[in-house]
């Protein structure tokens, strides 16, 4: 019998598709999904599944007719919600949530780049207060330009006015 | 039209707003010597018998946080606020302080908070301003962020260029250190809004970075929209070249704004003594513009020529006066003891006060009270994203 390592549809929960290649678990990382808060996620969510906590499946380097290649993140049994999700337009402009039920995609937006972004992005500066570890102090960042025609977004600090634009060192 | 309540960056500010503290200095200079002082340089000299001394902000006390070294900052600060009758608390060798013992910096702003109406604070890490704006009850002044921002100098610089009729359509050389040069990151920012030609004269290594010559070029077009500019040019940002020969562009500019190569803020000595000395202003050069106006946020070192001093085209001593009648503007007007505002002041003062002594009664850490102009963090903040979504669309 021949063995199939097949990724299937989810009955319920979040696809997060056209995430750029490579940056599927800086997608995890900033939802803060990870083995010991997925069974809390799961927990609390509106739709609770499948007892013992939910299943994280990545996909990497699919092929894609837009993209070349990208990235898919599928959280079964948990509706990620704008807010939480918009954070990931950080290193994925272009990602596309879609919510299932019933394995049925019931609604489908984009991400959109927050005002501002606290504690996900590490200030580039090194003599940022931001990075001073005595002080009681959450990193900030501005956005202060959107991703435009392949144009990498542009944040800025809050506290020490250093841009940056590839933020994925600095996650 | 002021309604900020600390003073961070100069990128928080507006030309108009800068405008308005500019003529608040000059409003307040005949303060600045004190009355009894008989010189000074150009009109104003010998003319300092008979005039009036303030108190415009008696019973207001100012604390001077200094963690990093200061002559001209701290003392002309110290000087503004005594001459406008008010007091100052110092807090100038960390060694002295709780900080030795492990405080940081955070727990010191909450504290000081609590026993003046305003904070001066010179920090060594970039943003520590900022994150004491955050935490403060009272308004804070940023005297200096590492190799962030230094507003105040900025301000002073633009009075000096305003006193000298050159603040417009000034052509300008900003020389020497412009990668961890304070001064003139804010200062070349300001000067894009006055429409300024800049001409950036370093060593290779010292180059302005490329996020402030980015803002440079959204502040020249965020005027030219403000003041509905259209045609050529419009929109176009500051006019920048950069060159590393300072001959090239001497007959070329108005004023020299030389600084120091600060060898405190080269993570590698090496790197330091490469570009030590790099440049040199001396009598010979000023052959070359005798109009030229020297200008130099000081310290020196050797980057001006000490028979330089003497001749008609050095500012920089007269520069550095003019901190004392621009601390007071800034001063006064975060006080709520200036112009305009001052009256709108008059209107909230029973309350104000009321709230004040509320507010130190019950403890740090409580809502302020908020008058016209004294504005809690949230509002700053929000002011701050505002003028960073008017950075975005212009991208």
């Amino acid at each position: 019998m021949k063995k199939e390592l097949k990724v299937v549809p989810i009955k319920n929960g979040t696809v997060i598709d056209h995430i750029s290649a490579g940056q599927a678990l800086n997608v995890l990382r900033i939802l803060e999904i990870n083995a010991k808060n997925t069974r809390t996620s799961t927990r609390t969510s509106t739709r609770t599944g499948a007892a013992g906590g939910a299943v994280v499946s990545v996909l990497m380097n699919v092929r894609s007719k837009k993209m070349g290649r990208k990235d898919i993140v599928k959280v079964e049994d948990r509706e990620l919600k704008s807010e939480e999700v918009d954070k990931i337009a950080l290193i994925a402009p272009n990602a596309k949530i879609n919510i299932i039920r019933d394995f049925e995609v019931v609604a489908k937006h984009k991400v959109f780049l927050p005002n501002s972004i606290e504690g996900i992005i590490k200030c580039a500066n090194p003599n940022c207060i931001s990075n001073a570890e005595q002080e009681p102090v959450v990193s900030r960042f501005v956005t202060v330009s959107g991703s435009r025609g392949g144009v990498q977004p542009r944040f800025r600090c809050f506290f020490c006015e250093r841009l940056i634009e590839d933020v994925s060192g600095y996650l | 039209m002021f309604t900020k309540r600390h003073l961070i960056s100069t990128r928080d500010f507006s030309k108009d707003e800068i405008d308005f503290l500019l003529s608040r200095a000059e409003e307040l200079e005949k303060f600045a010597r004190g009355r009894e002082q008989g010189w000074g340089w150009g009109e104003g000299e010998g003319e300092r018998e008979g005039e009036e001394e303030s108190d415009l902000l008696k019973g207001k006390i100012l604390a001077n946080l200094f963690y990093e070294p200061s002559t001209r900052t701290r003392l002309s600060f110290e000087t503004a606020m005594k001459r406008l009758g008010g007091e100052v608390l110092n807090l100038y060798s960390t060694e002295t302080s709780s900080v030795t013992k492990g405080e940081n910096l955070a727990d010191t702003i909450r504290t000081v908070s609590g026993y003046c109406d305003a904070i001066v604070l010179r920090h060594p890490r970039e943003g520590a301003s900022r994150m004491a704006a955050s935490l403060a009850s009272v308004p804070v002044i940023n005297a200096g962020d590492g190799a962030g921002q230094h507003p105040t100098q900025t301000l002073l610089d633009l009075y000096t260029l305003k006193k000298e009729g050159l603040l417009e359509n000034l052509r300008i050389a900003l020389v020497g250190d412009l990668k961890y040069g304070r001064t003139v990151h804010s200062l070349a920012y300001a000067l894009a809004l006055y429409g300024a030609t800049l001409f950036f004269v370093s060593p290779e290594a010292l180059r302005m970075p490329e996020e402030v010559k980015m803002d440079l070029r959204a502040a020249g077009t965020a005027e030219a929209e403000a003041a509905g500019a259209a045609g050529a040019g419009a929109g176009a940002g500051a006019e920048v070249f950069e060159t590393s020969d300072l001959s090239a562009v001497v007959k070329e500019v108005d004023v020299l704004y030389v600084t120091r190569i600060q060898k405190e803020r080269f993570p590698d000595p090496a790197e330091y003594r490469k570009v030590a000395g790099a440049y040199r202003v001396t009598r010979g050069l000023l052959k070359e513009n005798e109009d030229l106006v020297i200008m130099h946020p000081l310290p020196r070192v050797d980057e001006i020529d000490a028979a330089v001093d003497g001749t008609k085209n050095a500012r920089y001593f007269k520069q550095a006066f003019y901190g004392v009648p621009v601390r007071m503007a800034v001063l006064s007007t975060l006080l709520g003891a200036g112009g305009e505002r001052r009256r709108e002041g008059e209107e909230k003062q029973g309350a104000s006060k009321n709230a004040r002594g509320n507010r130190r009664n019950s403890g740090v850490g409580e809502e302020a009270p908020r008058t016209l102009r004294e504005r809690t963090a949230d509002d700053r903040e929000r002011e701050c994203y505002e003028q960073h979504g008017k950075d975005a669309a212009r991208f």
